[in-house]
């Protein structure tokens, strides 16, 4: 049996799987819930100063795809909208019926020093484990000037890790918005202020539709809609981008990651350990599915790392991070062809439609007594994959890499490239 | 009454005949059509469109379902064949577009086309949704014989072409073999007629009923006064088992007695017999048997003289007919019916296998089955005096009406289609096809093309 305890910026945590600051973190009924269902910890649905805000009616959206329900998710739901001191007591009660589990404190208030002093010390009287900021939320609580306006702004995120780490012996983790156009400006001003580790993604700006016969955006209220922020499995990819990126980048080493953004499984969640991430954070598919799934995400964890034998979550995270590389490292010689299992295949002529009309013409369809076959023209192909992604069938194109006995060689190093001539010629 | 017959109407209690002839299969709710859509591949080249006699675009009108745009599909449907809606219930979609689907391939569930098909066009029917207008009038008449499938699709798409087309049919209602032939839990609610109406709703088509080729009108006064003829004819007549005792009382032409269930207004009022025994091999074969077993016929046998692969009717019907608590015996033919008070009471089968020419002989060892009723399903044939009568003569050959590919006939201006000609295969589906090829000849021939 792999062992799956995780400690990450000091917070210790029988397993990996924490549930993100949303809706099923808001109080002590769904997190005594959780715990009871298995999860390793929780961050606590972002608290803020009293009088509590005022959520609307109607706050989700979500984006179905071809029957499948909740591809993508989006809500328009601000912070904990309960009175301050009641959050505090039942974290407290929380954290001391759960010694064991992770319990993090996600933390909203407006842009002042003594704001935030008052409420880390109010914080720090429940024993939780730590404080997580929420510069990443991107709707409503940044028209006030809190959330992603702060996530925005590398100088402010500093600033504010600045004050908390002096207010506090909390192990400061800082939640990042994925709305800016390089995530490793505000993960350096994280490391810059002193964070103990940083959470992503958060939501992404979204409107997740129009209603055709309203013209309301969606999720629509009264006839209105705003930006909500997007999640669920369709932001997967751009969350282990981010995280990839940090995890790679010199300035940010040695800085913890909590890995956000669409994890659904221990697949998921063994992608983002294995891109550095140091806990993973979950959901919208506790939102979907209720908090049982954790059963699931920890026997499937184990048993992979058993079989590959790696015994700790230290063994496994990070190891894709070298592999992670820009561009220009990757090897210009290297070449795969896509070849068909004609006993696999189901003759429904996707992978030759999509390769004439949109890439390059290298599957033929062969007719010939009312029988169809699809036939890669070797020569033509250029191996972009195209073709093995519309196969409906599993297994049956591959992508088989044909040895060029040549070098690996980077397109800097490569005889094609038009700069590397001009430099071998001066 | 021990040892009388035991034909009875109104063995069941009324709740049990609506359930019985309720819809056999319910139409999918918008949901399950949305699911069901999905599984769609939208194959390139796909096998299913080449499985369908009418060449409807099948992955297309499946992604309109899937894009909520139900009026495409319907339309799509439509277009290749203007009954898909009798198709969507009572095609053989097992041995066509369901029996080419590529998921069956990957060891799958084929995607449930006939479903989609009836979501959509139950979709375009429930809005009186008309999709298809006349075409500017071209002043020629043309004389469509037979308001079946044949007859009524060619004469809708003649009418969209914008000629003036005029329908003779002998009996009360047009429909055909869809208002008197299919088994009624598969067109349920009337659907033959509402189809029926959509059809002549795109104006130009007149319906004489009561009309009969050979009796009130003849094929040369059709020929004069028209610029061309369609015969959808169907199957008048009905075959012999040329058996003594083929005219007792209780043995019946399973094809009457289904025109008869179907235009019942009150199923009590049909007598049925306890044990029934029906004899062929085809698709009314099963409709008899589970028809009458549903009347509640306590044991209902169908006899079949060579195996299951030869018989006519899919697997799916067979496994229909099983389902339904019919039994089934192969290679066995009747040799004997007996007979008690001028009515059936048991028949004798003689075994059967084949030789070693493979051809069907007996085995001499027989056995009887008691009935109460005994259903001849031996297939039908065309009744040649109808319009062979006069003068004209047009091929025939094996029974049925010689056409070439267009379906045109032998006799100049008179084409043919449905079950009246050789080529048939005794498909609704089939039938439209032939409709529409030869509206298309037709115009060509019209207009000069």
């Amino acid at each position: 049996m792999a062992d799956l305890r995780c400690a990450i910026a000091g917070v210790k945590a029988p397993n990996p799987f924490w549930l993100a600051s949303a809706p099923p973190t808001d109080k002590e009924y769904n997190v005594v819930r959780a715990f009871k269902a298995g999860w390793g910890g929780v961050v606590w649905k972002t608290l803020g100063e009293d009088p509590p805000v005022v959520n609307t009616s109607s706050r989700y959206g979500a984006v179905h795809y071809r029957g499948h329900r909740m591809m993508g998710f989006n809500n328009i739901e601000l912070i904990s909208d309960r009175p301050l001191d009641v959050n505090l007591q039942e974290i407290k009660k929380v954290k001391r019926d759960w010694p064991d589990r992770a319990l993090l404190v996600s933390l909203m208030v407006p842009c002042t020093e003594d704001s935030w002093k008052r409420i880390l010390k109010k914080v720090e009287e429940t024993e939780a484990d730590g404080v997580e900021l929420n510069f990443g939320c991107p709707h409503g609580m940044s028209e006030r000037g809190m959330g992603s306006a702060v996530g925005q702004v590398p100088e402010y995120i500093e600033m504010v890790v600045r004050w908390c780490k002096a207010a506090t012996r909390m192990p400061v983790f800082v939640k990042l918005t994925p709305n800016v156009t390089n995530i490793l400006a505000p993960a350096r001003a994280a490391k810059a202020g002193g964070a103990d580790a940083v959470s992503l993604i958060n939501t992404i700006n979204s409107v997740m539709g129009v209603d055709l016969d309203t013209m309301a955006p969606l999720p629509s209220v009264h006839g209105k809609g705003a930006h909500g922020g997007y999640c669920g499995p369709a932001v997967k990819p751009i969350a282990l981008c981010m995280v990839g990126e940090i995890a790679r980048d010199p300035e940010c080493r040695g800085l913890p990651i909590s890995g956000i953004g669409g994890i659904e499984t221990w697949r998921d969640a063994a992608e983002f350990i294995a891109m550095g991430a140091g806990s993973i954070q979950v959901c919208t598919a506790a939102m979907h599915y209720g908090f049982k799934i954790v059963e699931d995400m920890i026997s499937g964890l184990s048993n992979w790392m058993d079989s590959k034998g790696y015994r700790t979550l230290e063994d496994v995270r990070g190891r894709a991070v070298p592999n992670y590389v820009d561009w220009g490292q990757l090897d210009m010689n290297y070449v795969v062809k896509a070849r068909i299992d004609q006993d696999k295949c189901i003759q429904c002529g996707l992978c030759h439609i999509a390769c004439e009309d949109t890439s390059h013409q290298s599957i033929r369809a062969i007719k010939e007594n009312g029988s169809r076959r699809y036939e890669v023209i070797e020569e033509e192909c250029v191996g972009c994959n195209l073709c093995a992604h519309v196969c409906p069938v599993e297994g049956c194109i591959s992508m088989v890499e044909i040895p060029t006995g040549l070098p690996y060689t980077t397109w800097a190093e490569d005889p094609r490239n038009p700069q590397r001539i001009a430099k071998a010629a001066e | 009454m021990a040892d009388g017959p035991d034909v009875r109407a109104g063995r069941l209690s009324p709740a049990e005949y609506e359930r019985n002839f309720a819809d056999a299969h319910p139409p999918l709710t918008a949901q399950q059509a949305m699911v069901e859509a999905a599984r769609c591949l939208f194959c390139y080249d796909a096998p299913c469109i080449e499985a369908c006699p009418t060449g409807i675009d099948i992955p297309r009108f499946i992604r309109g379902i899937q894009t909520g745009n139900l009026r495409g599909a319907a339309e799509t449907i439509l277009e290749a064949n203007i009954m898909g809606g009798t198709c969507a219930r009572v095609c053989p979609t097992d041995v066509l577009c369901e029996g080419a689907c590529v998921r069956l391939a990957e060891g799958k569930k084929p995607v449930e086309i006939g479903a989609l098909q009836r979501h959509a066009v139950d979709w375009l029917f429930e809005r009186g949704i008309q999709p298809f207008s006349r075409g500017a009038p071209t002043g020629e008449r043309i004389a469509v014989v037979g308001a079946g499938p044949a007859g009524l699709a060619c004469a809708h798409a003649l009418a969209r072409l914008g000629h003036e087309v005029v329908v003779f049919e002998k009996r009360a209602k047009a429909g055909g073999l869809n208002e008197y032939g299919i088994a009624a839990y598969k067109m349920v609610e009337d659907f033959a007629q509402r189809e029926v109406a959509f059809i002549l709703a795109i104006g130009g088509i007149e319906l004489r009923t009561g009309i009969e080729l050979g009796r009130d009108v003849t094929l040369s006064e059709l020929r004069r006064d028209f610029a061309a003829v369609f015969l959808g004819l169907g199957l008048q007549g009905v075959h012999a088992l040329g058996l003594e005792g083929e005219r007792l009382s209780g043995v019946i032409d399973a094809v009457a007695y289904i025109e008869r269930l179907r235009q019942a207004k009150d199923l009590a009022t049909l007598p049925v017999g306890r044990r029934v025994v029906v004899i062929g091999g085809g698709n009314t074969a099963i409709d008899i048997a589970v028809q009458t077993k549903r009347l509640g016929a306590e044991t209902v046998t169908i006899v079949y003289r060579r195996g299951p692969e030869s018989m006519s009717a899919t697997p799916h019907e067979q496994e229909w007919a099983k389902s339904n608590g019919v039994l089934i015996r192969h290679w066995a033919r009747p040799v004997a019916i007996e007979g008690a008070q001028g009515h059936v009471r048991a028949v004798t089968f003689e075994r059967t296998r084949l030789d070693g020419q493979g051809r069907l002989e007996g085995t001499g060892e027989r056995f009887t089955l008691e009935a109460d009723q005994l259903f001849k399903a031996i297939g039908q044939k065309l009744v040649p005096s109808a319009f062979n009568g006069t003068a004209e003569l047009l091929d025939v050959e094996g029974g049925k009406i010689v056409v070439d590919a267009e379906r045109r006939t032998t006799l100049d201006r008179v084409w043919a289609g449905g079950d009246c000609i050789a080529s048939s295969v005794d498909l609704t589906v089939a039938a439209v096809e032939d409709g529409k090829l030869a509206a298309a000849s037709i115009h060509r021939y019209l207009m000069g093309g």
